[in-house]
């Protein structure tokens, strides 16, 4: 049969040498070769203390979006809990009142909006589904570990971002073109 | 200045080299998992205290503190008693091992060792091979066939490797003539004279002793009475709690003494090079008195021995995490057809050498 490589090896099978026979000489190789790996960079990085840089693409912690007047995007559709193959995504909607035109974009919004961080995949599904532009998943943020189940799950208080725009996320679409390639320089710039 | 007899101060010795060699021993299981991890590129356990250093106080709290669990059918008296005995046995040995020469202060004199017996090597031998009982009671009183074998294989492995270490000792003491560890330490010095390590005289006799110390230890290569992957735990399977912690505390205490044994045969013990000179320069030409002259010598040389044991057990973990397990009968062939010959063919070597003056 043709090989399909020059790399195969023959193998040999011819009685073993004194060298071999005495196993010392194999021994020392051996331990040779740990010593080196004794001294080499350790690979493990410390977790609390060190965190490894992400991809500029990472899909990290929900971020629900506020618009250029700080008011509430999503409008509570329902089509991120649709498409969300995990089931992670529960909402309730409800209806604008008067006087809270500052606070939500449209007439329709969530009253509550929960994400449970221990069936989320982070898939991203929800935020290619959402028509208003609102839910993102941020790429320098992740669920932080925690010792109770309860708190995975991530209500609007911890998942709207803030009202100050200099203290919002950098993922989303109410970035201006400056912000956004100023954004991608600082992505890139981060060691891969 | 206090005074006490000679049998006061043996007691103080004895109690701190009890101590030492459990500290030892705790801080092994340490430098265990920091050694495997750093010839794995890992860092090993870095979270309890500074660099992880109060990692083996919280690993004696979890051993005290598991749940203390008596296999059904099985003989309790005998199940409590194995551990005890392994690590009684693991520590009596320590105690003819001399760590450093004589201490003297105003008209207190005494040497840095447990006992001074003319027949050192004979008790470490007698004791250490007692620590078999300890695998095997254990293993029977568990009442599983697993604990069993392990105990089994620990037994026969344990008798096949003490013959060949035994014949490679006599080569020792056929150049010594004597079998107390402090007279076989103080022939490996002389003035003006330090390369006369039994190394240098005996280094086919070392590696035989080498390797069958790894082999009474119970270490990689030769740790088939506990493997996992075949014994599930070997003879201490149903072992939890201290109970458990005192079968793999023994181990280390285990090793601790056999590293202090071979830094005793083979490398000096608690000499070092140029001892003498140094104490004479220090009394001649700094005005020391002669016997803290010595005094600083002994405590030199004890920290000469530690660092020679500690090398030894670094060189165990570094095998150990090296070295893949040898299967049953390559154990057996090992121990039977080649050391076993090879040791003897080093007594006569040996004797051949001394017949002839090489050697004396």
């Amino acid at each position: 049969m043709q090989p399909l490589t020059n790399r195969a090896k023959k193998l040999e099978k011819k009685p073993m040498t004194l060298a071999e026979r005495a196993y010392l000489p194999a021994i020392f190789q051996g331990l040779s070769i740990t010593m080196r790996h004794f001294f080499m960079k350790k690979a493990t990085v410390r977790y609390p203390e060190e965190v490894r840089p992400f991809s500029p693409i990472f899909r990290g912690l929900h971020v629900l979006k506020r618009d250029e007047q700080g008011r509430e995007r999503c409008t509570a559709c329902g089509l991120c809990a649709v498409a969300c193959p995990a089931e992670a995504i529960t909402m309730v909607a409800g209806e604008r009142k008067k006087g809270e035109e500052g606070l939500y974009r449209e007439e329709k919004y969530a009253i509550s909006y929960e994400v449970n961080m221990l069936r989320c995949i982070f898939c991203g599904l929800c935020e290619e589904a959402c028509p208003k532009a609102a839910v993102y998943l941020q790429a320098d943020k992740m669920a932080p570990p925690r010792f109770e189940r309860d708190e995975f799950i991530y209500g609007k208080d911890r998942l709207v971002e803030p009202v100050d725009p200099a203290k919002r996320s950098e993922r989303g679409i109410q970035l201006t073109p400056e912000q956004a390639e100023a954004l991608r320089n600082k992505m890139a710039q981060q060691p891969a | 200045m206090i005074e006490l007899p000679t049998l006061g101060w043996q007691s103080i010795v004895i109690f701190v080299v009890f101590a030492v060699s459990l500290l030892i021993a705790t801080y092994c299981t340490y430098a265990e998992r920091v050694i495997a991890a750093f010839l794995q590129d890992r860092v090993g356990p870095d979270r309890a205290g500074p660099y992880g250093l109060a990692q083996p106080l919280a690993d004696a709290v979890k051993m005290f503190t598991k749940e203390e669990f008596f296999p059904g059918g099985a003989n309790k008296a005998l199940f409590v008693f194995g551990p005890c005995l392994a690590m009684i046995t693991a520590l009596m040995s320590s105690a003819v091992i001399p760590f450093g020469n004589n201490i003297s202060f105003g008209n207190n004199a005494f040497f840095l060792q447990g006992i001074e017996v003319n027949i050192g090597m004979l008790w470490v031998f007698g004791v250490v091979s007692l620590g078999v009982y300890g695998v095997m009671i254990g293993g029977w009183a568990s009442n599983n066939k697993f604990s069993l074998l392990g105990a089994i294989r620990a037994a026969s492995q344990n008798i096949s490797y003490e013959l060949a270490m035994g014949l490679s000792l006599i080569a020792v003491l056929m150049i010594s003539g004597t079998l107390s560890l402090r007279e076989i330490t103080l022939q490996q010095s002389a003035p003006g004279e330090w390369a006369m390590w039994n190394i240098v005289r005996q280094p086919l006799g070392f590696i035989i002793f080498l390797v069958c110390a790894f082999a009474e230890t119970n270490r990689t290569p030769f740790d088939l009475p506990e493997c996992e992957t075949e014994l599930v735990g070997g003879y201490h399977t149903e072992y939890s709690s201290m109970k458990l912690g005192l079968y793999l505390f023994s181990e280390y205490v285990n090793i601790f003494v056999v590293s202090a044994v071979m830094s005793v045969l083979y490398f000096g013990g608690f000499n070092f090079p140029f001892q003498y000179e140094l104490r004479d320069w220090l009394a001649s030409s700094q005005g020391w008195e002669l016997a803290s002259a010595q005094n600083l010598i002994t405590a030199l040389g004890t920290l000469g021995l530690f660092a020679k044991i500690f090398a030894f057990i670094f060189f165990f973990m570094w095998i150990r995490w090296t070295l893949p397990r040898f299967r049953y009968d390559q154990l057996m062939r090992l121990g039977w057809t080649i050391l076993i010959p090879l040791a003897v063919i080093n007594i006569l070597i040996t004797g051949g050498l001394i017949t002839f003056g090489v050697i004396k």
